[in-house]
């Protein structure tokens, strides 16, 4: 799966153990506060996560086109010099609308860095 | 006379200049104007922000950096202080695309603030805010207590 320009800007790849988890670099690109990750980063690389989740999703049905409704984000622990993942997970694809949760973490999955609930619209061809 | 901390004056285009190097330097984020309670800052448009390669529409991550980056000076000039806070919850509506090759311009504002936490929220347009692209609304959290 091709990723856009923007997750090349973040330095995101795609985890060789899990094709639907991709993973951030820290980078000084990618930071808020000294030290710490910039939510908005933590958020796009999460934004891409479920894009990722909702593209193969789709593709499964056929394929279709995505459009951003809207991301509610959760920033639970501070991010760390260290890389961070994030995936996906459609919890519902409907005919219109996909419901996307991603979550975003470090060393140990069952603590999140952060979370998001992110809702698309989709055009099915 | 003995100083006052009316004598502090929170300086967003100072602070973006010095301060906030990073994602914001990485998105080009600049300083564009401010009030009382609220900042706006600016994005200019850039084809590394991609999101969507077949229309040139920037990902939605770059605008959510930034509303949360006005935002959160907007908490500092309604307090007319610094204080160590971070993002609890952010959201964002997107209520359209931003225009490809347009900058978009955010504005945060400041709404209430109560002993630890800042509610805040904003919107971005690319030109004309009465079209405005999207709507932002959340809240920050002092550890130490804003007031």
């Amino acid at each position: 799966m091709t990723l856009p320009p923007y997750a090349d800007l973040l330095g995101l790849s795609v985890d060789p153990d899990d094709e639907s988890v991709l993973i951030m670099p820290f980078a000084d690109g990618v930071l808020g506060r000294p030290d710490f990750l910039h939510g908005g980063a933590i958020s796009g690389l999460m934004e891409m996560a479920a894009i990722v989740a909702v593209r193969q999703a789709l593709a499964e049905e056929g394929g279709g086109r995505i459009k951003p409704i809207n991301v509610t984000v959760d920033f639970m622990r501070g991010g760390r010099d260290k890389p961070t993942r994030a995936q996906g997970v459609v919890t519902r694809l409907g005919t219109r609308v996909a419901n996307v949760e991603a979550t975003a973490w470090q060393d140990d999955r069952s603590k999140p860095i952060a979370a998001a609930r992110l809702n698309y619209l989709i055009a099915r061809p | 006379m003995t100083t006052t901390t009316d004598a502090f004056r929170f300086d967003p285009a100072r602070f973006l200049r010095n301060g906030a190097g990073g994602h914001g330097r990485l998105l080009g984020l600049d300083y564009h104007a401010h009030g009382a309670d609220w900042v706006e800052l600016q994005l200019p448009y850039s084809t590394d922000q991609i999101g969507e390669s077949e229309t040139g529409v920037i990902a939605s991550g770059p605008i959510l950096s930034m509303m949360d980056m006005a935002t959160s000076m907007a908490v500092w000039l309604k307090l007319n202080a610094f204080r160590p806070h971070a993002t609890l919850d952010l959201r964002v509506d997107y209520l359209r695309p931003a225009t490809p090759g347009k900058t978009v311009v955010g504005r945060g504002e400041c709404y209430r603030i109560s002993r630890s936490i800042a509610f805040v929220r904003g919107q971005a347009h690319d030109g004309d805010p009465d079209d405005p692209l999207a709507h932002v609304a959340g809240t920050f959290m002092a550890p130490e207590g804003y007031l």
